[in-house]
């Protein structure tokens, strides 16, 4: 199976030969970085572009992916945050129209619940099997001293 | 060495345990072997399906200057494929869509996405023109409202201008045989 950091990988070349060949129409304004007009605005425009997943390349961040959507996305969060948006907001604006799959932080809700807490139920579980097998032994202690001095430590 | 021998508590059921527990996880493993046998798990389910589409007014293919907006479609179903002269998938989907779209079944509609206008001509020129109309959005605007991240993306919207089935990737015979034509009879039956 082809693992999803390569396709990444191979569409990032793919569109590396496709943009001289096609020049896409937006490839003056889009490509180049965002003007910030201060450094709390860049600031919170990584912060922001880091917790949002890029939706084709879909092992990295907004902020990381050179995709062509992403790209443009990038440039509508700028454009939300300029409007006045809370960065709520703009995840909200995102949701609406990709889904949850661009937070990398999903929400908490019934149907993330499992992913949220699974792994602290595994937890608990494995921490009672521990102890269960632990009391057992040191109960065992006693009846199995005689054959513990056989053994080679 | 022999083992020691076994306390008499530990039950039958106990030795088994790591057994089942491997066989779990094989399971588990088998489990994702499946799932990652589909070519398409990528493709993200769209929020928009079962809501209305996103307002748009673009700028038709072959009439310069001439606007469509999203109520001029509005009173008769659509499927919407976004295709690219850039996309090299959308080559491959051409002639599965086109002969979908030679049944007159429903008005297929082009979305040219971030696309240079002689390319995309030439390109419909090349391979044939399947579609009823060709909306064009090449800055990509428009794309965002519908959750379109590529090419092809196929939408079908309903009468009443809801969204009612999406596909991300080329379409085969079997995706419209088996997804898209069931959801369209449920729409024509309204």
């Amino acid at each position: 199976m082809i693992s999803p950091k390569r396709i990444a990988v191979v569409a990032t070349l793919f569109l590396a030969l496709l943009v001289p060949a096609t020049s896409f129409a937006q490839a003056g304004s889009t490509a180049a970085p965002p003007q910030f007009n201060d450094t709390t605005e860049a600031e919170r425009f990584h912060a922001l572009t880091e917790e949002l997943r890029c939706v084709k390349c879909q092992n990295q961040s907004l902020a990381d992916s050179n995709a062509q959507i992403a790209q443009d996305l990038r440039q509508e969060v700028l454009d939300l945050m300029r409007q006045g948006k809370t960065d709520a907001e703009v995840k909200q604006y995102l949701v609406a129209r990709y889904g949850e799959f661009v937070l990398y932080r999903p929400r908490v809700e019934p149907t993330t619940w499992l992913l949220w807490f699974g792994p602290a139920v595994l937890l608990l579980i494995g921490g009672f099997v521990v102890a269960g097998i632990v009391r057992r032994r040191s109960g065992n202690r006693q009846s199995a001293a005689v054959a513990d001095e056989d053994q080679e430590w | 060495m022999t083992p020691p021998a076994e306390p008499a508590h530990k039950s039958n059921a106990m030795r088994w345990l790591p057994l089942a527990a491997f066989g779990l996880l094989a399971l588990l493993l088998l489990a994702g072997v499946i799932l990652s046998r589909d070519g398409n798990r990528e493709a993200l389910p769209s929020p928009l399906i079962g809501k209305p589409a996103p307002a748009f007014e673009l700028p038709v293919l072959h009439e310069a200057g001439r606007l469509v907006t999203s109520q001029e479609l509005a009173g008769a179903p659509y499927l919407l494929n976004v295709w690219g002269s850039w996309c090299p998938e959308c080559r491959v989907e051409h002639p599965i869509l086109t002969k979908f779209a030679e049944s007159k079944r429903v008005r297929v509609i082009g979305y040219n996405l971030k696309d240079e206008h002689s390319d995309a001509l030439r390109w419909l020129e090349q391979f044939g023109n399947p579609y009823w109309l060709v909306l064009t959005d090449y800055t990509g605007e428009t794309a965002i409202d519908w959750g379109i991240y590529g090419a092809p993306e196929t939408f079908l919207v309903d009468g009443d201008g809801i969204i009612r089935w999406k596909h991300v990737g080329p379409m085969s015979e079997a995706t419209i045989r088996d997804e898209l034509l069931p959801v369209l009879a449920e729409v024509e039956a309204r």
